[in-house]
C-alpha cells in the first residue's frame, strides 16, 4: 500500500502468545479471552489474526494476540514471517508486543525450549507457560518448574488449556504484574540478526546444546512413548482398516451435511418466501419491489441458504481437527494426492469445496507449499458444490427416466454420482497435468506435517471456532454475493420491455441481449437462447439458473416451486443431447462470480482468477461439445 | 544409514541432515521440527509398500515425512526393538 497510514494504538498493553503449532496455544487463548475475540487478517497477507481482551483483577484491560504457530523464529512460511514481523515490531499496523508469553507443550519440551531461547533474543519482556501439563503428567513426566525457571532465567507458570480454570495461574500472574516496569522480565538485548540465515544456523547448534543440557539437568532427556496415540494409530492408520475407516467417516459426514441441513434450509427458504410475499402485498408492482425481492432478498437468501450445510461440514472438520485425526486423514491420502502432484494437505480444502468452493479456497491457507496452494485453489471449483444440486435436480428429473437398475441403485442416482465423479476426475486430471509444469524443487516438503497426540475435543473450543468461521463466511462472502446479485438483477431488469411486448421481460433487458449474443457462442454445444440468457444471472450463484429459466419461460417468478413448473416445459422443449450438454457444462463451468472474487482475495491479484476463469470455461465448453456431439451422433437430438 | 532404510520401532539417533541439491532450505526446516544431531528417532510406519509417507517419532513429537525427506536424515542405531 502506497498511501501513508496513521495508526491509533490503544494504550492497553499487548501480550503476544508465542508457541509451536500444536502446543495448545489457541485453547489457552480461548480460556483467557473467552468470547471477547476479534478475527481478521494481518495487513496485506492472508494470515489469520486473532486478538482478544482480558480484564485483570485490577479492572485493567490488556490485549492478547494469538500469534500464528511457529517452529522457529527464522521465518520459513508465511505464518512464521508474520510472527517474526510482529515480534520485531515490523508488521504493518501492529504495535510491538509489550510482553511475550511463550506457550510450551509440557510433553514436548525439547523442541519448544528452542523457541524460548530464540524468543529471549528478541529483547522483549518474556515469560514461559508450561501448557498441556495434564498430558505430560499422564505420560509420567515430572517437571520441576522452579529448576526450569532457574535454567531459563524466566518465570515459568503452568496451565492446562482444556480445563476451565486451567489458566488461573497465568491470569493471576498477569494481574500482579507491574505493567509500568516490565523491564524486569527482559533478559536479552534486541538481536537484529534474527532473520540472518548464518546467525540462525549458529544459534541452532548452540541452542540445541543448551537445550540438551537443560533437559539433562532436569532429568527429562529420555524419549517418551505415546501409548494411547500409538494404540489408536495401529487401527486408524492400519494399511487396510485405516483407509476403510476414513471412507466410512467421509461417507457419514457427507450424509450428515445433506440430510441434517434439509430442515434448516427449508426454514430459511420458507422465511425468505414469506418475506417476499409480504413485500409483494405491501408495495405496488414497480422496480423498487423487484429490487427488494429479486435483488436484495434473493441475494441474501442465496448466501444464508448454504450456511446450514457449511456449518455442519465445518463442525465435523473442526471436530476431526481438534481430536488430532485430520492430519492423519491427510497422511492416509498423501499417496493418492501425491500421484497428481499434490499432498495430503490439499484434502481438507477440497473436502470443504463440496459444500461451497469459497470456504474451501479460504481453507487452502493451511497448505504451506505455495505451489500446492495455488493448484488446490485452481481445482477447488470442480468439486460439486451444493449450489449445483438444484440445477442437477431439475435436469435429472426432467430428462433421466426413473428406472431401477439393480439392487437399490436407480438410474437418476447413478447419473448424479457420475456428475460428482466427473468433477473429481477433472480436478485430479488438471492437477496431474500441472505437475508437469512444475520443477521438482517446488514440490519439496509438501507434506512434512506434525501428527499431534489424539485428544478429546472440547465443545467450548469447537463452538468458538464454529462461530468465527460462520462470521468470516458471512462477512467476506455476504457482501460480494449481495452486490453481484443486485448488479445482475439490474442487468436482467433494465431496460424495461416496450409497451405491448408479449415476450418475457428479461428478453428486452441487457442480460437478454447478452444472452442472445451468447447463444451464437453456445449453439455448437446445443444451448438454446433461453439457456444462454439464464446463464447470465446464474453467474451470481449457480442455483439462480433455475429461477432464471423460469423467468425466461415467462413463468410467474412468485410461483413457489419453479422446478415443478419447469420440468414439463423443458422436457418437451429441449433435446436429451442439450440436457446432457448442460449437465456437462455445470460440472466444470466457472459459474459463480463470488468464487472468482474469493480467489482474487486469497491470491492477491487478478492473475489467478483470470487463469481459472479461462481454463474452466474452456474445459466446460470442451466437455459440453463432446457430450453434445456424441449424444447427437447416437440420435438423441 | 538413512532414515528410509531403518527397521520399524527400533531406536536411532540423528547424525546429520544431508541437504539435497537444489533444496538447501529443507535442512533448516527438518532441524526446526526437531531433526537435530543427537535427537532420538523411531520409524513407526512406512506406508503402503514401504514407499511412504513415513510416520516418524522424533523426541516427543510425531511427523509425517515423505520418502525423499526421510532419505536426507542420516541416523545410527541405538537399540533394537
Amino acid at each position: 500500500m502506497s498511501e501513508s497510514q496513521v495508526h491509533f494504538y490503544s494504550s492497553e498493553p499487548v501480550v503476544a502468545l508465542l508457541g509451536n503449532p500444536n502446543c495448545g496455544k489457541t485453547a489457552l487463548f480461548n480460556l483467557l479471552t473467552g468470547s471477547r475475540q476479534k478475527v481478521a487478517n494481518y495487513s496485506g497477507v492472508t494470515v489469520e489474526r486473532k486478538e482478544g481482551r482480558l480484564t485483570l483483577d485490577s479492572g485493567k484491560n490488556i490485549r492478547i494476540l494469538d500469534l500464528p504457530g511457529a517452529y522457529s523464529l527464522y521465518p520459513r512460511s508465511l505464518d512464521e514471517r508474520v510472527t517474526c514481523n510482529v515480534l520485531l515490531g515490523r508488521a504493518e499496523g501492529e504495535k510491538r508486543p509489550d510482553l511475550v508469553v511463550c506457550v510450551l507443550s509440557a510433553s514436548n519440551l525439547r523442541r519448544n525450549l528452542r523457541l524460548v531461547l530464540a524468543a529471549k533474543r528478541l529483547g522483549l519482556p518474556c515469560l514461559v507457560v508450561l501448557n498441556m501439563l495434564d498430558i505430560a503428567q499422564r505420560q509420567g513426566l515430572q517437571i520441576d518448574t522452579a529448576a526450569l525457571s532457574r535454567e531459563l532465567g524466566l518465570p515459568v507458570l503452568t496451565s492446562i488449556g482444556i480445563q476451565t480454570n486451567g489458566a488461573d495461574d497465568l491470569k493471576s500472574f498477569l494481574s500482579n504484574l507491574d505493567w509500568r516496569n516490565l523491564g524486569v522480565l527482559q533478559t536479552g538485548t534486541s538481536d537484529a540478526t534474527l532473520e540472518n540465515a548464518a546467525s540462525h544456523i549458529a544459534h541452532t547448534e548452540s541452542d540445541n546444546i543448551l537445550v540438551q543440557k537443560i533437559l539433562q539437568n532436569l532429568k527429562l532427556d529420555q524419549i517418551i512413548p505415546d501409548h494411547l496415540s500409538d494404540r489408536l494409530d495401529a487401527v486408524l492408520l492400519h494399511s487396510v482398516f485405516g483407509p476403510l475407516i476414513l471412507i466410512t467417516l467421509l461417507f457419514f459426514i457427507f450424509q450428515a451435511v445433506f440430510s441434517w441441513a434439509v430442515l434448516p434450509m427449508d426454514l430459511i427458504k420458507t422465511a425468505i418466501e414469506f418475506l417476499g410475499a409480504q413485500i409483494t402485498e405491501l408495495l405496488p408492482n414497480n422496480w423498487i419491489r423487484s429490487l427488494l425481492i429479486n435483488g436484495i432478498l434473493a441475494g441474501l437468501g442465496g448466501v444464508v441458504i448454504f450456511l446450514p450445510q457449511i456449518l455442519i461440514l465445518f463442525f465435523f472438520i473442526l471436530l476431526l481437527e481438534e481430536s488430532g485425526y485430520l492430519p492423519r486423514a491427510a497422511y492416509l491420502l498423501d499417496r493418492v494426492m501425491g500421484s497428481v502432484g499434490l499432498s495430503g494437505r490439499s484434502f481438507i480444502p477440497l473436502l470443504s469445496s463440496f459444500a461451497c468452493a469459497i470456504p474451501g479456497i479460504m481453507a487452502t491457507r493451511s497448505i504451506s507449499n505455495s505451489r500446492d496452494r495455488l493448484v488446490t485453489i485452481l481445482i477447488a471449483p470442480m468439486m460439486t458444490c451444493s449450489a449445483r444440486l438444484p440445477v442437477y435436480a431439475l435436469l435429472i428429473s426432467a430428462f433421466i427416466p426413473e428406472r431401477k437398475l439393480w439392487a437399490s441403485i436407480d438410474l437418476q442416482g447413478l447419473v448424479l454420482f457420475l456428475l460428482y465423479l466427473a468433477g473429481i476426475l477433472g480436478a485430479l486430471g488438471v492437477a496431474w497435468i500441472l505437475k508437469y509444469f512444475t520443477s521438482e524443487q517446488f514440490r519439496m516438503n509438501a507434506l512434512m506435517m506434525e501428527l499431534p497426540s489424539y485428544h478429546l475435543p472440547r465443545l467450548g473450543n469447537l463452538a468458538i471456532s464454529l462461530w468465527q468461521r460462520a462470521e468470516i463466511f458471512l462477512r467476506r462472502v455476504g457482501g460480494i454475493i449481495l452486490i453481484m446479485t443486485i448488479a445482475l438483477w439490474a442487468l436482467s431488469s433494465f431496460p424495461f420491455p416496450p409497451e405491448g411486448a408479449t415476450d418475457s421481460a428479461i428478453q428486452y433487458s441487457f442480460a437478454g441481449m447478452l444472452g442472445q449474443a451468447l447463444a451464437y457462442v453456445f449453439s455448437p454445444i446445443g444451448f438454446n437462447w433461453q439457456i444462454s440468457i439464464a446463464l447470465v444471472p446464474g453467474m451470481a450463484a449457480r442455483e439462480v439458473v433455475v429461477s432464471s429459466l423460469a423467468t425466461v419461460y415467462a413463468l410467474s417468478s412468485a410461483s413457489a416451486d419453479a422446478t415443478e413448473a419447469l420440468i414439463p416445459l423443458i422436457s418437451s422443449g429441449w433435446s436429451l443431447a442439450t440436457a446432457l450438454s448442460l449437465l456437462a457444462w455445470f460440472v466444470f463451468a466457472p459459474q459463480c462470480l463470488s468464487t472468482i472474487a474469493a480467489v482474487k482475495r486469497e491470491t492477491g491479484g487478478w492473475k489467478i482468477p483470470v487463469i481459472m476463469l479461462s481454463y474452466l470455461f474452456g474445459l466446460a465448453y470442451l466437455a459440453s461439445f463432446i457430450t453434445y456431439r456424441i449424444a447427437t451422433a447416437f440420435g438423441l437430438a | 544409514m538413512n532414515l528410509d532404510q531403518v527397521e520399524l520401532e527400533s531406536l536411532y539417533r540423528v547424525c546429520d541432515v544431508n541437504t539435497p541439491k537444489g533444496a538447501p532450505q529443507i535442512k533448516g526446516q527438518l532441524e526446526d521440527i526437531g531433526f537435530l544431531p543427537g535427537e532420538h528417532v523411531t520409524l513407526l510406519r512406512k506406508g503402503l509398500l514401504g514407499k511412504g509417507p513415513y510416520m516418524v517419532r522424533v523426541g516427543a513429537s510425531t511427523f509425517a515425512l515423505r520418502q525423499s525427506e526421510a532419505r536426507m536424515i542420516e541416523v545410527e542405531l541405538v537399540a533394537h526393538v
